[in-house]
């Protein structure tokens, strides 16, 4: 015997392309083994300016960028956005039109929970059977929104001062005859993961991230109270009138993958639950205020935050009484949620790396802008 | 066989009464060594025609994304052909045509061999696996030890094609499979051994008759140790829930990462042989074979062994279909901690009871008390020694807490523990 076997670290990339970095993100790993030593996150490969094209365009032409950054939530990410311009040129939006954005963003919610739970659980390697099983119920949400929108995926619904256009006459009946067949696959789909051992094994006690952690790296969403933390903006700070809404927050245990499933899964039901109690009061009434085409608000700035289905989503603007905003600026949720990936995967094996990434939910476009 | 059958060439309850009128028709008119050249391949065809056409390309190609397509709320292959039947061979002449890509860096000697070294054994494997009472290619006294043998080669193969690859992906999934290989063989051939000391034989004819004999297959005789060949064979078979050598979320394709075309289609369509050869197997040892409480003697026996082989098959999609995948350590956990000191308690068991029933000389019917008793012990052995290791899942909330109020951190009440 001369010497014993000899095994070094090398770098292995996980992405920009691979199957489950969902979308161009890539993870610089060092591993010893299967063991992940150091994570180096690489982002930018979906960078589209956004930011710096939104100061050359007029408020209301900016909306459809916003569909692009998540583009798994563009509903939220109108809501965001607009919000953010009414504040800052302090327009009043009808009931009507308050209802209607709650209704869409609470399914926008559905329908993007639907991809994270079914992402996540493919993952964790449950080949492709639970997302498909979501993606056939968030299909049925696409349908309402191009039934509203025109559009399915990039909405562009949201206008300043309301929406777009009035819900069509079978709107209500549609997302009426929607809830009990989404609710049926929520428990299928809790059926088939929650309480399986295998899931359990590969999401339990992976990717923890403690509460002091989750506060102190600014965390927000299904992230924040999977450690426990009840933290909703919804809740916290509400808008568009979510006070009068009867619905709880999911928190977690310990701040696991497991528990950001959990979470999810039972958001989906309180999302639907907002949705009903929004069409049993739905009021009449105009659905938009009419807003001057080339708006010029007051100088100064703003800020509005929304509760998206990732988390905290933020827009900030500034303007200087121009028709378009001096400074646009986006505070994505998944990029920060982000940050804590390397704490969460160092120490643990690729397998694991894996589900942590799988469990923030991050949506690339918006990361990049 | 009872009195029904017949050794009439239309007899088609047993096909080898076909090919010896055949190869006696051929011994008449033909010098004899044309009849040996001819029986094996005679064997080859029917063999190709009964069971690899409808198992491999209805059953293992077709029937898994059908049956897949149903379970995850779509249609599957249904355009080539009628109900899309033809669907595995378009993908065939597609992947024909497809380039067969080498990587600049990769070890092209080592990565053009492995999909022919992965091939062989496939086809070897069923030699010793009994169609009917008498259709089989050999029946070797120590065909167990033989099937056992030839299907750890593959992995050698899966080895040469992730180091031949040279990419590193490929390497994770050639070094997964030779540990998983490794780790589930152990147990494995311990739950099978306890097959051979139960039934005194090696010969797969052999205990397919002592099936028949006792009138009880072994799967209900000895439970666990169907259970634990059925878990290791899937780990083996890189089969979900253990398909971590070819984990796509995690490393994207494991040793066929670089493989592409034909190559690729090699490794595609032997997995789905192996598979094959692992539910025949299964079919044998642990579900009576060929035999069927006399049934055997109205219906071709070789219809009721591919009936069982592929019904066996079924659950292997059927797990695909729902079930994620474990962890490396938790897999190699689950072999060493779990499964293989339940083989050896289920090998100690049926041992025990082989003796009491061979030295005590009591009659057949005692198999069936030792059946009855061997689910309860395995159901409790299993159950404990789970708890033993930690296995708490009441301890494990599926449901979130819920507030109503948006504030800070609220700390969990009460201790909520994990477990393998």
């Amino acid at each position: 015997m001369s010497e014993i076997v000899q095994s070094e670290p090398f770098v292995m990339n996980i992405g920009p392309q691979h199957p489950s970095t969902h979308g161009v993100f890539r993870v610089k790993a060092t591993v010893d083994g299967e063991r992940i030593i150091d994570a180096e996150m690489v982002i930018g490969y979906l960078h589209r300016s956004m930011e710096k094209l939104a100061e050359e365009r007029t408020y209301t032409q900016n909306i459809p960028f916003t569909d692009r950054t998540d583009y798994l939530s563009s509903m939220s990410n109108n809501l965001g956005y607009c919000l953010a311009v009414e504040k800052l040129a302090d327009i009043e939006v009808p009931e009507r039109g308050q209802a209607i954005r709650v209704i869409m963003a609470e399914l926008q919610r559905v329908a993007s929970h639907c991809m994270g739970a079914g992402a996540f659980a493919n993952d964790t390697g449950a080949w492709q059977t639970p997302i498909m099983w979501f993606m056939r119920e968030r299909e049925k949400i696409l349908d309402i929104f191009e039934m509203t929108s025109g559009a399915r995926l990039t909405c562009n619904y949201m206008r300043i001062g309301g929406v777009a256009f009035d819900l069509p006459e079978s709107f209500e009946e549609e997302v009426r005859a929607f809830i009990p067949a989404m609710r049926q696959t929520i428990d299928d789909g809790e059926g088939l993961l929650s309480g399986n051992e295998i899931f359990i094994a590969r999401a339990r006690n992976v990717a923890v991230v403690p509460h002091e952690m989750a506060i102190n790296a600014s965390l927000s969403g299904p992230m924040l109270r999977g450690s426990g933390v009840a933290w909703d903006i919804r809740k916290a700070d509400p808008y568009c009138g979510y006070e009068q809404y009867d619905f709880e927050i999911p928190i977690g245990y310990q701040g696991d993958a497991y528990d950001r499933f959990i979470i999810r899964i039972e958001e989906m039901r309180q999302s639907l639950k907002i949705v009903e109690q929004a069409l049993d009061g739905l009021p009449g009434g105009p659905h938009s205020t009419e807003v001057p085409l080339a708006l010029r608000p007051p100088a100064g700035e703003a800020y509005a935050r929304i509760e998206s289905p990732r988390g905290e989503l933020g827009y900030y603007l500034v303007s200087d009484e121009g028709p378009s905003p001096y400074r646009f600026h986006i505070r994505p949720p998944s990029l920060i949620n982000l940050t804590v990936l390397r704490e969460m995967t160092v120490g643990g094996s690729i397998a694991d790396a894996i589900v942590a990434l799988g469990s923030i939910d991050i949506v690339v476009g918006e990361i990049d802008r | 066989m009872g009195p029904l059958v017949t050794d009439h060439w239309y007899d088609l309850r047993d096909l080898s009464n076909i090919s010896r009128e055949i190869l006696e028709g051929i011994d008449k008119v033909a010098p004899s060594e044309v009849a040996y050249i001819v029986a094996p391949v005679l064997g080859f065809v029917a063999f190709f025609l009964i069971f690899v056409l409808p198992s491999q390309l209805i059953v293992g190609v077709y029937g898994e994304r059908r049956i897949i397509g149903r379970m995850q709320a779509r249609r599957g292959p249904n355009r080539v052909g009628p109900f899309g039947l033809l669907q595995p061979i378009a993908d065939a002449i597609k992947l024909l045509q497809k380039e067969a890509l080498t990587p600049k860096t990769a070890d092209r000697a080592i990565m053009w061999a492995a999909p022919i070294f992965f091939v062989a054994p496939a086809v070897l494997l069923f030699a010793t696996i009994p169609f009917g009472p008498r259709m089989i290619f050999a029946d070797i006294p120590v065909a167990l030890i033989y099937f056992i043998a030839i299907s750890a080669l593959p992995v050698l193969a899966a080895f040469m094609a992730g180091w031949g690859s040279n990419n590193k992906y490929s390497l994770y999934g050639a070094m997964r499979v030779v540990a998983m290989s490794v780790s589930y063989e152990v147990p494995l051939v311990l739950s099978l051994l306890a097959v051979v000391v139960f039934s005194s034989t090696m010969s797969l004819q052999g205990i397919v008759l002592f099936q028949a004999d006792v009138n009880l297959w072994l799967v209900f005789m000895m439970p666990l140790a169907f259970l634990i060949y059925f878990i290791s064979v899937s780990a083996e078979l890189n089969r979900t829930p253990t398909d971590i050598a070819e984990a796509e979320s995690e490393i994207v394709a494991g040793y066929l990462t670089e493989y592409s075309g034909m190559k690729w289609g090699l490794f595609y369509g032997m997995d789905i042989g192996y598979a094959l050869a692992a539910s025949a197997f299964a079919a044998t040892v642990f579900l009576g074979g060929w035999s069927m409480w006399g049934l055997e003697e109205w219906v071709p026996p070789w219809m009721i062994f591919i009936a069982k082989t592929h019904l066996f098959y079924f659950v292997f999609i059927w797990t695909r279909g729902t079930l994620p995948r474990l962890r490396i350590d938790q897999l190699m956990a689950f072999a060493w901690k779990f499964l293989l000191p339940l083989a050896v308690f289920n090998l100690f068991l049926v041992s025990l009871e082989r003796l009491l029933w061979v030295e005590n000389d009591i009659g057949d019917g005692i198999v069936f008390a030792f059946a009855a008793g061997n689910l309860v012990a395995s159901a409790a052995a299993a159950y404990l020694w789970a708890r033993l290791l930690g296995y708490r899942p009441e301890r494990i909330p599926t449901k979130p807490r819920l507030v109503r109020e948006a504030g800070g951190y609220v700390p969990v009440e009460g201790q909520t523990g994990g477990g393998e």
